[in-house]
């Protein structure tokens, strides 16, 4: 049995002695390879009057800049068409309006730094307050609404409004952005791309081309990291690849800098939210109503279904009677915000949290039950109408972490520890996630999956998942020996190539197993069934029933489809049932504050999360881990800084190098971090009982804000509420303890 | 073999030929040697880190360092060892195994550079438990650490037999024949080519190279200059400039308690183990996290020239943003410290992160107090002015007075107002601000009474 086994990732072996190879690790087996080197805008805002590449022509090695002339198709390098490959208008520092190839990349650099651009500076909206004022939005306004907030605002014993602002996140993806693109020896343009979305690259490079689909194959052999920020992000620079290649005839490697991937590429959403909530005397919320504009940065990219799931979870794990949710996607002259784990979840949920966090001590409630007396429960609903199935799941992991991290008596020796302690104060919080499973978007839960036995026995599997760490690679291989009964050894599975897999959705949304999970059980279950009909009823060992049934003239591959049943979704009433299901976590962390600095650190950390019946452990508590301390990054460390000054600067991005840009290091690792997985937890019809396990750890991590609230609230007044900036720096958390001094 | 060139695991690979400006990384990637990567060309990420054999007194150490910052042609005669070299899938190294076994390789691209800090942590000498602060300069976006944690923590002790083991035993490969060989060959061609650029362990001058694209026509390697490599703490406190960070703190060995405050928080080992005190001096950062420490210690910088030998005082040492008086054709030789050390030291680091992040305020402090009241008061300071400063006015504040929590309030205040503090990315004027009057609060409340 190889499903539930605990494995290391199907490429550890590879990783740790460096023989995985990334993309840009195939530039040093290819000959002749061109390199490019992008032309950037020092503007946030102008008009392209004019664009003079001769002088680059000039430098030497450089063989060809790119411009918007060279377009054969459709200048464009997204979906809605808001996104010009080579812009006569520029929308923010560092978007780039010509691409130079070079012989090395060094001639490319100095080429991009010879063409003359003359731009026409335009006014530049940077700070997403600003963007609110001018009332300057792109695409949809959607509302999430139940029952009649009015009424249940005036029915409540409680009233507070707030506002709650929240920083968008770098990926940092430790692999940047790349793409090397060839036209193989049957005119075949060939694209080996960074790309949690080989479908959809494989369509803009057509595009742009002037192709169909099927002149263009993408493959994608595995990401250094992608965390959303591969999704629709590098269609763009594949298509400047595969344009270079055809003009020129010759491999072309596009990869970013670290620089230019910081300035050039979305990030996640930075959100502000205004609301207006309601609770009774017990401190049960009765109604909420709530403004959610989204920093969408100079493109829609795909702002609208991030905007979508943050409005789907404003209630996290809280049943709220009467809501009432707008929300906006502002435009501002920044890159395009895009995708980041999460997806816009994390921060609709993160307007609730700070809700709770803030009011519990105007409500004079501890905020450990003002939380959990809020749970949704068996038959209740969310704002936009699916029952909530499980929801006694939540409370079962919360008293699990209660339990097992002595939470009670750590308060008890936290109170003696801070009236101990004048400049040190410490604070313990726990969290609930609830994260819904499924794009919202119905169409794109589908997954396809293509698997060959060969005559020998062994299995080479292909589906349409992309592999960028988390372990979708590994799960589908004990995926096909379960479900054909055979070894893991003897199955193998292949890079992620369009021409093998078509039309698949992107890696995302955390349901890449569930989906490609499905399609690689259903090309298993089809061969089995063909097989088992073929032995009927003779026990015959795997190899030599392989051998027997092709001899026999038995089909030994098969293409598999799975599709998400029950889940259905009206965008324009934004009501509907868009997840399969949900998955479940909790998680309590204890942090230490030292008041002179603001500087904290995380002492420990209990999680219980829920993962149905796990197919992985080892991956799945890599995910948990992993989501975890990056969501703590999100929310207490990383700090992106734009120039939001008046100067010649403006809208630069401040924060555009890893000197600058700060993510957890070890430093950061808590120093105690229990995780378990919730027991008892199957999922009935998903594959192998399992559940999504990507993107809801990350959300575990509002723990540690909630602590650090505490710990703060600990030097101040008891019983005040306490504003905390996010992400909370040590300089957000001393500025919050001077306030509550103050 | 003459030619320039460099062993790559085992293995003599020419030198002749590449382009000055390319980088050790880079050079090996060129090479089909792939798994070192990079990740931010500037010495941040270690995903390109790799195993440098450098001198340990008569043996060698296997010392990890970014290779995105060491100018290929800065490993002449020398010997490198990359993740490749370590193991291979079919016969992982131990080090490679247990993270394999462990899960801390998500993505794995970061793997190979944690692969090479942890094997060198593995091959440290004196190894007594697993110092996971070997892997702070290495940036994993995937696992949370946890697991690469665990799993250096599992590791053993190198086994009987173990080839790079016992090569430590044997002396370093001698410095390649591009470079100058002592001092004076140096000075010299300092003096033929004014345009020269001055490279030690080029963890500033690689940043400059990878992300401002400086290119330099003629470069100078001072850092295995034998002048520049002595230490001494017999009277004075003396440290050769050409000493990376890690050798000071290994070869003082708690001779300077203030100094042994500053090392876990100045960078990482990766730059550490690059990075000179001389260098450190030469580049004068404002942010640097040494002048502020070397200023309350009263140091000063030895310099060599074709004319003789000067000593400047660390504290007339900066002229100006990233200037100082170091003049054409002048080498710093070495760091004094002179003796006795205050009584009361302490450095504080104000930053996002605890490890590896650039100060916003750094604070060095330097007291003498006998009998309840204070002697002699240096503080240094960074991060607040366009260079390191002494905060006279606070000494001043502090001089003569009883060491009562009453003078720590007055100075504080006094200490709140030096320099002139700015708004950046890294922090607002106001924190920095209050984070100078908090660092001599925070001093007296750990070690006042």
């Amino acid at each position: 049995m190889s499903v539930g086994q605990a494995l290391p990732h199907e490429s550890a072996a590879l990783h740790v002695t460096g023989h995985a190879l990334y993309t840009d690790d195939l530039v040093h087996r290819t000959h002749h390879v061109l390199h490019a080197h992008p032309v950037c805008s020092p503007h946030a805002h102008a008009r392209v009057a004019r664009i003079d590449t001769g002088p680059a022509l000039e430098v030497e090695g450089v063989v060809r800049v790119l411009t918007a002339d060279d377009v054969p198709g459709v200048n464009d390098s997204g979906t809605k068409h808001d996104e010009p490959l080579f812009p006569d208008m520029v929308m923010f520092v560092g978007h780039a309006v010509a691409w130079v190839l070079g012989e090395t990349l060094e001639a490319a650099r100095l080429g991009a730094e010879a063409v003359e651009v003359d731009y026409e500076p335009l006014p530049a909206i940077v700070a997403l307050t600003e963007a609110i004022e001018a009332e300057s939005f792109q695409g949809n306004q959607p509302v999430v609404a139940r029952g009649d907030v009015d009424q249940g605002l005036t029915g409540a014993t409680h009233v507070f409004t707030g506002v709650t602002e929240m920083a968008g996140q770098e990926h940092f993806y430790l692999e940047t952005h790349a793409s090397l693109a060839l036209v193989d020896e049957a005119g075949q343009v060939f694209v080996q791309c960074s790309t949690q979305h080989p479908t959809e690259t494989q369509e803009i490079v057509a595009h742009v081309l002037g192709l169909h689909s099927h002149h263009v194959t993408v493959q994608c052999l595995r990401m250094g990291g992608g965390f959303g920020g591969k999704e629709m992000q590098p269609h763009g620079f594949a298509a400047v690849a595969a344009l270079g290649a055809t003009l020129t005839g010759r491999p072309v490697r596009l990869r970013l800098s670290r620089t230019h991937d910081l300035t050039m590429t979305g990030k996640r959403h930075g959100f502000h939210a205004s609301w207006r909530v309601g609770f009774d005397d017990d401190g049960c919320l009765q109604a909420l109503e709530a403004t959610l504009t989204s920093d969408g940065g100079c493109s829609l990219d795909l702002s609208e279904p991030v905007l979508a799931r943050a409005l789907c979870h404003v209630d996290n794990a809280y049943w709220i009677p009467h809501v009432r949710l707008h929300g906006r996607v502002a435009r501002t002259h920044k890159t395009s915000q895009t995708a980041f784990r999460g997806f816009g979840g994390p921060q609709g949920m993160l307007v609730i949290e700070d809700i709770l966090g803030r009011c519990a001590p105007l409500l004079g409630i501890d905020p450990i039950a003002l939380r959990s007396r809020n749970f949704y429960v068996d038959g209740q609903a969310t704002p936009y109408g699916q029952v909530v199935r499980h929801p006694e799941r939540i409370a079962r992991a919360w008293q699990q972490v209660l339990d097992t991290g002595q939470v009670a008596s750590r308060q008890a020796e936290i109170t003696e520890f801070n009236a101990a302690h004048e400049h040190t104060k410490r604070g313990l919080a726990v969290t609930p996630v609830k994260f819904g499973i499924s794009f919202n978007f119905t169409s794109f839960n589908q997954a396809g999956a293509l698997v060959h036995v060969y005559k020998d026995g062994s299995v080479l599997i292909n589906h349409g998942g992309t592999e960028m760490g988390q372990g979708l690679h590994t799960k589908m291989l004990q995926v096909a020996a379960t479900t054909l009964g055979i070894p893991l050894a003897k199955v193998r599975i292949a890079p992620t190539r369009t021409d093998k897999v078509p039309n698949t959705s992107a890696t995302a949304a955390s349901s890449s197993s569930d989906l490609n999970g499905g399609a690689v059980k259903d090309a298993c279950e089809q061969i089995l069934a063909r097989l088992r009909a073929y032995a009927d009823g003779r026990d015959v060992a795997w190899d030599e029933l392989v051998r027997e049934a092709y001899l026999a003239r038995v089909q030994l591959w098969a293409a598999g489809f799975y599709r998400t049943e029950g889940i259905h979704w009206d965008p324009a009433a934004m009501q509907g049932h868009p997840f399969k299901y949900f998955a479940y976590g909790v998680a309590a962390a204890e942090v230490e504050v030292d008041g002179f600095t603001g500087a904290h650190h995380t002492r420990r950390v209990d999680i219980v999360h829920d993962v149905g019946d796990s197919l992985s452990p080892l991956v799945d508590l890599g995910q948990i881990e992993g989501g975890f301390v990056q969501g703590m990054g999100w929310l207490t460390l990383e700090d992106l800084r734009w120039d939001e000054s008046d100067g010649p600067g403006r809208g630069r991005l401040l924060t555009q190098s890893a000197s600058t840009y700060k993510l957890p290091s070890l430093s950061e690792l808590p120093d105690e971090l229990n995780v378990a997985l919730l027991e008892h937890a199957t999922e009935d019809g998903v594959v192998h009982g399992s559940k999504a396990v990507g993107e809801p750890p990350l959300m575990l991590a509002f723990s540690v804000r909630e602590a650090l609230r505490a710990a703060v609230g600990a030097f101040g007044r008891p019983g005040a509420s306490v504003e905390l900036a996010s992400p909370a720096t040590p300089e957000a958390v001393f500025w919050a303890i001077e306030r509550g001094r103050g | 073999m003459s030619d320039p060139h460099v062993t790559v695991n085992g293995q003599p690979r020419p030198l002749t030929g590449v382009p000055g400006h390319t980088n050790a990384l880079d050079f090996l990637r060129g090479l089909g040697l792939t798994g070192a990567k990079e990740g931010c060309a500037e010495g941040e990420c270690g995903a390109c880190a790799v195993l440098v054999c450098r001198p340990a007194g008569e043996r060698s150490r296997w010392t990890p360092v970014n290779a995105c910052l060491v100018p290929a042609a800065a490993l002449d005669g020398q010997e490198v060892v990359t993740a490749e070299g370590l193991g291979s899938p079919e016969r992982m190294h131990p080090v490679q195994a247990e993270m394999a076994r462990a899960g801390g390789s998500q993505c794995g691209y970061c793997t190979p550079g944690f692969v090479c800090s942890m094997a060198a942590e593995y091959y440290r000498p004196d190894a007594g438990e697993f110092d996971v602060e070997a892997m702070s300069g290495n940036l994993c976006r995937c696992t949370g650490y946890r697991p690469i944690r665990d799993a250096a923590l599992a590791l053993g002790r190198p086994t009987t037999g173990d080839a790079l083991a016992e090569r430590q035993s044997r002396p370093a490969p001698a410095p390649g024949a591009t470079r100058p060989a002592d001092l004076a060959t140096a000075l010299g061609l300092l003096r033929d080519h004014p345009d020269a650029t001055v490279v030690a362990g080029s963890t500033d001058w690689g940043v400059e190279a990878n992300l401002r694209g400086r290119r330099a026509p003629y470069v100078v390697y001072v850092d295995r200059l034998p002048e520049l490599r002595t230490l001494s703490t017999a009277h004075t406190i003396e440290i050769g400039a050409g000493l990376t960070l890690s050798e000071v703190e290994a070869g003082l060995a708690g001779a300077v308690p203030l100094l042994d405050q500053v090392w876990p928080l100045f960078a990482s080992p990766l730059i550490r183990n690059g990075a000179t005190i001389g260098g450190n001096l030469a580049t004068a950062s404002p942010i640097g996290d040494l002048p502020p420490v070397l200023l309350a210690l009263e140091a000063s910088v030895v310099i060599a020239s074709p004319d003789g030998e000067r000593e400047v005082a660390l504290a007339d040492w900066f002229t100006g943003y990233r200037e100082t008086v170091l003049g054409p054709g002048e080498l710093i030789t070495s760091v004094r410290i002179p003796r006795p050390l205050a009584g009361l030291t302490a450095f504080h680091k104000i930053a996002k992160r605890r490890a590896d992040d650039i100060s916003s305020v750094a604070v060095g402090f330097a007291l003498d107090i006998s009998a309840g009241v204070v002697g002699k008061a240096r503080i240094g300071l960074g991060g607040v002015a366009a260079t390191p400063i002494r905060a006279l006015a606070t000494e001043a504040a502090l001089e003569g007075q009883p060491w009562t929590a009453a003078t720590v309030e007055v100075a504080a205040e006094v200490l709140r107002s030096e320099g002139t503090p700015m708004d950046d990315h890294r922090a607002s004027a106001a924190y920095r601000e209050a984070m100078l009057g908090n660092a001599l609060r925070k001093l007296w409340a750990e070690a006042g009474t």
